[in-house]
C-alpha cells in the first residue's frame, strides 16, 4: 500500500483526533449481503451469485480498513460495536468472530462493550449462535418483520413465522443476554389482530428489545412500483399511528418501555449503540457505504462492494463523501435526534427565538416539560417530524 | 407602376381573404406575394406575412397587416391590389369588420373539408359591409377532398352557382393566377372624393419598438401627405405625420396616400391607444367634420387575474403588461391583492383567445411564470335600493340585498355534421341556452343558432363542443346585451375563513356541484393539518356543501440511525424550505401548488 495523499477527510479526522473525545464510541460494520432482496427494501445490499467467493473479498477488504483505521482513529476503547446488514449471518461465525477481534486488536473493547450482530432467523442454526456467543457477541436482533404470513409474502420475506420463535429461542439458549427483534408494521394486508399477534408472540419470548418501523415505501423498490400499478395499496398513515399505539400498549404491558421512538426495551436492554447515534457520539463505519462521524465530521465510503475493495486497497480507505458539519445543522440534528428519546432534549438546546414554540407545542399536548427537559407525549411522538420543524430555525 | 399617392383609384382592387384556420390563408397570401412577383422565390418563406411566432405557431393572425401588390393583368394593365389580412378569432370580431370596411371585396377561402362557424360569421361581415365576395375552395390537391360537394355547399351559403366557386391549391399554386384575375374583374374599384377633406379609415396599429405606433388605414376620400398636421376623430388628438408609406412587403416610405389606397402612418405616438381600430384620421388644417362611422371603443368581456408564481417577479409582471399594452389597445387591467395568490393583477379581455394570447406572451416574450384565476364576465348587480354595483371580479359581489343580477349573453352559432346535432343541444340546454333556430347548410351539416350565457362559454365550453362532436364542430359568437339571471356568489371557506381566489359566480342551479366539487378538489389538495379543517362551500352564510381534511396522526415512525441521519435532516430542510413557500389561510398552511391544481383544472380556456 503507497503512502496515503492527505485528503479533506483525513485531514479533519486527525484534527478532530488529537484529543480524547468525551462521547460514546462505537464501531458500525456493514455487511452488503442478503440471500435475496425484499421488495420493500432500499438498503444497500447485494445478492451475490457464490457468497463464499464474494465474501472472502469483502472481509480482507474489511480487515485491511480495520487494520488501516487504527492510525487515523484514537477512540481510547470501543463501547459498542453493531454488525448490521443486509444479512451478517450470511458469513460464517467465524469470519465475524474474526471481524470483532480485529476491533478489538486495532482499538480495544471496554470490558463491558455491547456488541451486537443482525440476523435473519433463516440464517442461524443453535451451533453458530453458540459459536457467535462465545465469539464475544453479546446481543443479537433478528430481522422477524411479522408472525403473518401473508404480511411476510407481501413483504418478500424468506422465512416462515414459526422460524422466528425458533431462532429466538435457540440465541437465548445461546446466552446471548440482549435479544431483539425488529418488526414492520402497517404492511397492505396486515389486520389489527395480525399486529397484535406478532407483538404479543415476540414478546412472550422473553425478548429485552423491540423495534417498530412503518412500512415505508421508498421510491425504485419493487414495491414502490407494486403500490404505483396499484397491485398493491399504498400503506396508510391513520392505520399507521393506530398500529403503533397497539405495540407501544403491548410493550408497555410486558414491561418494555419506549427509549425512543421506534424502540422498547425492558429496563437495561436498551441498545446503547443505537443511544450513541441519538446522543451525538462518535462510531467509526466499516464497509461499502457505511457511515461514520466524528465529532461533527461525517463520512460515507463507497456503496457498491466492489468499488469498496478497490478504494481500500488503492487508498487504504474508501471514503467517497464527507461532510463538516455546520453549527446550525448540528443544533437541527440535536434536536432531530435528542426529541426522539424518552429522556428527551435538554430545553436549552432550542435556540432562544423558538422557545415560545415550546409553550405551544406543550399546550397542543405534544410536549411535556421534565424538568429542565422537553420530552415527547404519546401524541407528540408520531408528530416528531413536524414538531422537530417547528423547533428550529 | 403606379407609385404611392399617385394611383388611379379606378386601378386599386382592396381585398381581404376570409378563412379560418388551417384553410390555407397564410399560403394562399404567400402565393399571391410570388405569382405578383413583389417576393422572389429566393426570399420566400412561409407565412410571410404572419409577425410573431404565436401567429406562425398557432396559424393564426393575431394582428392584420396589409401588403400592396403591383400586377400586370392579362390586359396588360398595371393594377394595385391591396391584400389587407384580417385576424382570425372570435375575440376580434370588431377588428375584422374594420379591415372588411376597408375593402370592396372579400376572398370567401374554404378548404376542401366544409366551412366553419367563423368563417360564416366573417361572411355575413362581409356581405354587411356589401363587400363583393369570390367563392374559392382550396386544397384540391388532398387525396380526401370533395371539391364538388363542398363547392354546392358554398353556392348554397352565398348563393351562387357551384361553378363559381373557384377550385385552387394555394400549396402548389394552382389555379391562384385565375383567382388574381378573378380579383381584378369581379372587385369593385374604391370610389371616394379626391378632393374633399382627407378621411382614412384606421384598421389596425401595431407598436413598433423603432418607429413607435405604426397605424394601417385605407383612405376614403382626400389625400394624406408627409409632414401634415392630422387629427384623430375620436380623442381630437393631433399629430405630426412622420412618414407615410406602404408595405410591399417591407415598409416604403411615400410622399402621400390618396384615394383607395392603403398604406401606414407614423405620427411618433408610443401606444396604440392613441391610434384606435376603427377611427377616423383627417387632415388638422381643413378636416371632415364628419367621422366615417363605426368607431367602438374596445370593451373587455372577460376577466382574469394573473400572478405571478414568484411573488417577486411582480414589478416583472407590471412592466410587461405596460410594454403589451402598447400594443393591444383592448386589454386592460389593474392591480389586485389575493389571501391566495398574492400580488397580480385583474385583468380585462376582449374573450378567451385574447386572454390566452396574452397570458402566452407574458411567459414567453416575458419569461414569467404565471397562474391565472378562472376567468369570469362582467356582472351588473343591482341592489334593492336601486344602485348598481359592475362586478368584474367575485370577489367585488355586494354583500346586501340584491334585487337583480344581469350577466352579457352572446349569439352563438355552432356549425357540424348533422349526427351530433343532439349532443350539441343537449351541452347547450346545460349551459342555460336557449336555441334559436337551426339550419341545414347541406344534407349533412347543420348550423345551430343559441342565445347563450357568456360565462357559460367562458367555462371550458369549447373544449366540451369539440369532445362531443370528435372535433367537428366550430363556435362563433357575438355579444348581445344583457340577461337577468338567477345568479349567485359561491365562496370556499377553509376553516371558516373565505379563500378569495375560489370564490365564483354561478347559476342557482349550478352552486351545489360547483361548491362541492371544488371542496372535493381542495381535500385531495391540502395536506393534512394539526388539526380538523373543515372545507366548505358557502352561499352567503348558507353552507352548501362541506368537506373535512382529518388532523394529521403521524408524520414520522421511520428509523433513524448512523447512516440516517444526514438524510433525515436535509429532508427536514427541505421540508421547512417548502413550509416557507405555503400560504396561510387562516390557520391553515396551503402549499401554493395546491392553488395552481385547483384553478388549472378548473379553468379550461378555449383553445382555438
Amino acid at each position: 500500500m503507497h503512502v496515503a495523499e492527505l485528503t479533506p477527510w483525513r485531514a479533519a479526522l486527525a484534527e478532530r483526533s488529537r484529543a480524547q473525545s468525551t462521547a460514546a464510541q462505537g464501531v458500525y460494520i456493514h455487511v452488503p449481503y442478503c440471500a435475496s432482496r425484499c421488495g420493500y427494501c432500499d438498503f444497500n445490499t447485494y445478492t451475490p451469485g457464490e457468497i463464499d467467493v464474494e465474501s472472502h473479498a469483502y472481509l480482507l477488504a474489511a480487515a485491511a480498513e480495520i487494520d488501516h483505521a487504527r492510525s487515523l482513529w484514537r477512540p481510547g476503547h470501543i463501547d459498542t460495536v453493531f454488525i448490521g446488514g443486509g444479512t451478517p449471518t450470511l458469513l460464517s461465525a467465524t469470519d465475524l468472530t474474526d471481524l470483532l477481534r480485529r476491533v478489538d486488536d486495532s482499538f480495544g473493547l471496554a470490558d463491558d462493550a455491547e456488541v451486537t450482530v443482525e440476523a435473519n432467523p433463516d440464517s442461524v442454526d443453535q451451533h453458530v449462535l453458540d459459536q457467535l456467543r462465545e465469539g464475544g457477541f453479546t446481543r443479537i436482533s433478528f430481522g422477524v418483520q411479522s408472525l403473518a404470513p401473508h404480511v411476510l409474502a407481501v413483504l418478500d420475506r424468506t422465512h416462515s413465522p414459526g422460524r422466528s420463535l425458533e431462532a429466538i429461542a435457540m440465541a437465548q439458549a445461546a446466552g446471548f443476554e440482549h435479544v431483539s427483534a425488529d418488526i414492520i408494521y402497517a404492511t397492505p394486508g396486515e389486520t389489527d389482530d395480525d399486529l397484535a399477534h406478532t407483538v404479543s408472540a415476540l414478546l412472550h419470548t422473553g425478548i429485552d428489545h423491540l423495534s417498530a418501523y412503518a412500512l415505508i415505501v421508498e421510491p425504485g423498490t419493487r414495491l414502490a412500483n407494486d403500490v404505483r400499478r396499484g397491485l398493491i395499496p399504498a400503506p396508510d398513515d391513520d392505520v399507521a399511528a393506530d398500529r403503533y399505539q397497539i405495540i407501544d400498549r403491548l410493550c408497555a404491558a410486558s414491561g418494555l418501555s419506549w427509549y425512543e421512538i421506534s424502540s422498547w426495551a425492558k429496563s437495561g436492554g436498551e441498545c446503547r449503540h443505537n443511544l450513541g447515534y441519538w446522543r451525538g457520539g462518535d462510531w467509526w463505519a466499516v464497509g461499502p457505504g457505511a457511515h461514520g462521524h466524528r465529532d461533527g465530521l461525517r463520512w460515507m465510503n463507497a456503496k457498491h462492494p466492489r468499488a469498496y475493495t478497490e478504494r481500500i486497497w488503492a487508498d487504504g480507505d474508501a471514503v467517497v463523501e464527507t461532510e463538516i458539519i455546520s453549527q446550525a445543522a448540528i443544533d437541527m440534528e440535536r434536536v432531530m435526534l435528542g426529541l426522539r428519546l424518552r429522556e428527551g432534549l435538554a430545553v436549552g438546546a432550542v435556540t432562544p427565538d423558538k422557545q415560545d414554540q415550546i409553550d405551544l407545542e406543550v399546550a397542543a399536548g405534544l410536549l411535556v416539560r421534565v424538568q429542565d427537559r422537553i420530552v415527547l407525549t404519546d401524541a407528540g411522538r408520531l408528530l416528531a417530524d413536524g414538531i422537530v420543524g417547528r423547533l428550529t430555525s | 407602376m403606379p407609385l404611392p399617392g399617385q394611383t388611379d383609384p379606378a386601378m386599386i382592387r382592396n381585398f381581404s381573404i376570409i378563412a379560418h384556420i388551417d384553410h390555407g390563408k397564410s399560403t394562399l397570401a404567400d402565393r399571391m406575394l410570388q405569382v405578383t412577383g413583389v417576393v422572389d422565390g429566393r426570399h420566400m418563406r412561409a407565412q410571410y406575412l404572419d409577425r410573431m411566432d404565436i401567429e406562425r405557431e398557432r396559424g393564426i393572425t393575431i394582428k392584420s397587416q396589409a401588403v400592396r401588390l403591383p400586377y400586370t393583368g392579362l390586359d396588360g394593365r398595371d393594377y394595385v391590389l391591396n391584400l389587407i389580412d384580417t385576424p382570425g378569432h372570435v375575440d376580434f370580431t370588431y377588428e375584422v369588420s374594420r379591415s372588411l370596411a376597408a375593402c370592396e371585396g372579400a376572398v370567401l377561402l374554404v378548404a376542401a373539408q366544409g366551412i366553419e362557424a367563423q368563417t360564416l360569421a366573417n361572411l355575413y361581415l362581409a356581405l354587411e359591409n356589401d363587400l363583393q365576395v369570390i367563392p374559392v375552395l382550396n386544397k384540391i390537391d388532398l387525396p380526401a377532398a370533395q371539391p364538388e360537394k363542398y363547392a354546392a355547399e358554398l353556392a348554397h351559403i352565398i348563393g351562387c352557382s357551384p361553378e363559381d366557386v373557384l377550385k385552387i391549391s394555394a400549396k402548389t399554386g394552382a389555379g391562384v393566377p385565375e383567382l388574381i384575375e378573378e380579383i381584378v374583374a369581379l372587385v369593385p374599384a374604391p370610389m371616394g372624393d379626391a378632393d374633399g377633406p382627407a378621411r382614412a379609415l384606421i384598421f389596425d396599429s401595431v407598436y413598433d419598438s423603432y418607429r413607435g405606433v405604426v397605424t394601417y388605414v385605407r383612405v376614403i376620400d382626400g389625400q394624406l401627405s408627409t409632414r401634415e398636421r392630422i387629427t384623430m376623430m375620436s380623442t381630437h388628438a393631433t399629430h405630426d405625420l412622420l412618414e407615410v408609406g406602404v408595405i410591399s412587403p417591407d415598409p416604403v416610405a411615400s410622399l402621400s396616400l390618396g384615394v383607395g389606397e392603403v398604406g401606414y402612418l407614423i405620427t411618433g405616438v408610443k401606444d396604440v391607444r392613441q391610434s384606435r381600430v376603427g377611427d377616423t384620421v383627417t387632415s388638422h388644417h381643413r378636416g371632415a367634420t364628419t367621422a366615417l362611422g363605426g368607431y367602438r371603443d374596445p370593451k373587455p368581456m372577460v376577466f382574469s387575474g394573473l400572478y405571478p408564481l414568484d411573488g417577486s417577479d411582480y414589478p416583472l409582471l407590471r412592466d410587461a403588461l405596460d410594454k403589451l399594452k402598447l400594443n393591444d389597445a383592448a386589454l386592460v387591467y389593474e392591480p389586485e391583492t389575493s389571501v391566495a395568490l398574492g400580488f397580480g393583477f385583474r385583468c380585462g379581455f376582449l374573450g378567451l383567445l385574447h386572454l390566452e394570447i396574452v397570458r402566452e406572451r407574458l411567459e414567453r416574450e416575458f419569461n414569467l411564470d404565471l397562474i391565472s384565476t378562472a376567468p369570469n364576465v362582467v356582472y351588473d348587480v343591482t341592489l334593492d335600493d336601486a344602485s348598481v354595483v359592475t362586478v368584474t371580479n367575485p370577489s367585488e359581489f355586494p354583500t346586501g340585498k340584491i334585487a337583480t343580477v344581469s350577466e352579457p349573453v352572446v349569439r352563438a352559432t355552432v356549425l357540424a355534421p348533422a349526427e351530433f346535432v343532439g349532443a350539441i343541444m343537449e351541452l347547450c340546454q346545460t349551459r342555460r341556452g336557449t336555441l334559436l333556430g337551426m339550419d341545414y347548410l347541406s344534407e349533412d351539416r347543420v348550423e345551430l343558432r343559441y342565445t347563450l350565457p357568456l360565462a357559460e362559454i367562458v367555462f371550458d365550453f369549447f373544449d366540451q363542443l369539440k369532445s362531443r362532436t370528435k372535433g367537428y364542430a366550430s363556435l362563433d359568437y357575438e355579444t348581445q346585451g344583457d340577461q337577468v339571471a338567477d345568479l349567485v356568489k359561491v365562496d370556499i371557506l377553509l376553516h371558516g375563513d373565505p379563500v378569495d381566489a375560489f370564490s365564483a359566480i354561478v347559476h342557482k342551479d349550478k352552486a351545489y356541484a360547483y361548491g362541492v366539487s371544488m371542496a372535493g378538489k381542495l381535500r385531495e389538495l391540502i395536506p393534512r393539518q394539526q388539526f380538523e379543517v373543515p372545507i366548505q362551500a358557502a352561499i352567503g352564510s348558507r353552507i352548501i356543501a362541506r368537506e373535512t381534511i382529518r388532523a394529521i396522526r403521524k408524520d414520522v415512525l421511520a428509523k433513524c440511525y448512523g447512516g440516517d441521519i444526514s438524510r433525515k435532516r436535509k429532508l427536514l430542510e427541505k421540508q421547512k424550505e417548502g413550509k416557507k413557500r405555503m400560504k396561510m389561510v387562516g390557520r391553515v398552511e396551503v402549499p401554493q401548488e395546491a392553488f395552481i391544481a385547483a384553478l388549472s383544472t378548473t379553468e379550461a380556456v378555449a383553445k382555438k
